[in-house]
């Protein structure tokens, strides 16, 4: 009636909700160093075409 | 286990013209999540439901990409040091309290038969209520609140605490109180009411909340806006984590639409995050304000819709949210690479 939830234990949930965190994590760090490698190229092509153009 | 997710209901079970739509339609939502800490729920299981997934796989999946979005937002928002770990703790108390009060309270409608109308209603009020005072505040132009992000280099307590928090602030100095960050110094109490109330809201809405929440923080506690944005995405890893869990339990999440949907919107919450810093936003709460009255409107056609069985006002409601969204992203980007540009060429012009 009250509608409260409490979650049981399900190993194979919390494999599927970890899976999801890890590729979370994963895609944070791996699109960081992405970021630092290619992020100052991308910048310079995206605003500092104008600022060349000068 | 590996087999289910590799086989039929995984990631190998959607066809790469699907995976390409959900990547696309996650950097739009990330875009988004990143830069206002809301706009997951009510976007992405619209969107789901539309493409004729089952209602338990479209809001379970739907959380779970929450909980992934938020995840990754939050770790970036803590970058920027703009994460209040104290006032998100606390929050989440008086969140899970009101989320389950929320959700009796639907639960006693239904037994009366009242509940799908009810809160219809009172989603169309709200999202057109808060979507009509943050535009209405972005065109009066007093930069109070709502979604300004300022420069960089302004620091946390110099940003302008809106008149109704301080009054609060003044007012209600009930023990223990709580200094957070940007200076602001605040009975644990307001902070507890605020979560409950807005707790509240969520569990009765059925919504991850961030579009309640974060105007409350700002208006009624009088925490500055990155730091708002940056715990209420802290607050959506707990609620949408256990939220997921409860879903996947019963076979509600799929990580063949959740896996493509976090790697688009994990680019897509890098941007909106790093915006934050860099445009400041009054035109961009103008289009804040606008999703969310759109948002409204949807939902009322789309109820209107149901009402009278035609599917063609329901599908229109849909068309309409998910457009609002893919507008809204476009115009932080637009405004993101204008203010980059236009700092660049008066460092150039300095330099000259």
């Amino acid at each position: 009636m009250s509608g409260l939830e409490i979650p049981t234990w399900d190993p194979e949930t919390a494999l599927l909700i970890g899976t999801i965190l890890l590729e979370a994590i994963v895609l944070y760090v791996g699109y960081g160093g992405l970021e630092r490698l290619f992020g100052p190229y991308l910048m310079k092509l995206l605003i500092g075409g104008e600022a060349n153009a000068r | 286990m590996l087999d289910s997710l590799l086989s039929g209901g995984g990631i190998l079970g959607t066809s790469p013209e699907m995976l390409a739509l959900f990547v696309g339609f996650g950097l739009v939502v990330g875009v988004l999540f990143g830069f206002f800490g809301m706009g997951g729920s009510f976007l992405v299981t619209p969107a789901l439901l539309m493409l004729d997934y089952p209602a338990p796989v479209a809001v379970g999946s739907g959380m779970a990409f929450v909980f992934g979005t938020a995840v990754i937002a939050t770790l970036k928002h803590h970058d920027l040091g703009q994460v209040d770990y104290k006032l998100g703790v606390i929050m989440i108390t008086g969140t899970t309290i009101g989320i389950e009060v929320g959700r009796a309270s639907v639960y006693y409608l239904e037994s009366m038969g009242l509940a799908g109308g009810v809160i219809s209603v009172a989603y169309v009020v709200l999202l057109g209520g808060v979507g009509a005072i943050v535009t209405r505040d972005a065109l009066k132009g007093d930069g109070g609140g709502g979604m300004d992000h300022e420069a960089a280099d302004k620091d946390l307590d110099e940003y302008e605490i809106p008149e109704i928090a301080k009054k609060i602030q003044r007012t209600v100095r009930i023990p223990p109180m709580v200094t957070l960050r940007g200076d602001v110094r605040v009975s644990a109490w307001v902070i507890t009411a605020v979560a409950f109330a807005t707790g509240v809201l969520s569990g009765f809405l059925g919504v991850g909340g961030g579009f309640i929440r974060m105007p409350a923080m700002i208006y009624a506690i009088g925490v500055p806006v990155p730091v708002a944005v940056g715990t209420d995405l802290f607050e959506i890893v707990f609620s949408g984590g256990l939220g997921s869990y409860l879903y996947g339990q019963g076979g509600g999440v799929d990580l063949g639409i959740v896996a493509p949907l976090l790697f688009g919107s994990a680019l897509g919450a890098r941007i909106g995050s790093a915006a934050t810093a860099v445009v400041d936003s009054d035109g961009i709460k103008i289009y804040f304000g606008g999703m969310l009255v759109i948002g409204a409107i949807a939902v009322g056609i789309g109820e209107i819709g149901s009402y009278i069985g035609n599917p063609t006002l329901e599908l229109l409601g849909l068309v309409l949210v998910i457009g609002a969204a893919v507008v809204v992203a476009f115009a932080i980007l637009y405004t993101t690479l204008a203010s980059l540009r236009q700092t660049r060429r008066q460092g150039t012009t300095v330099t000259d």
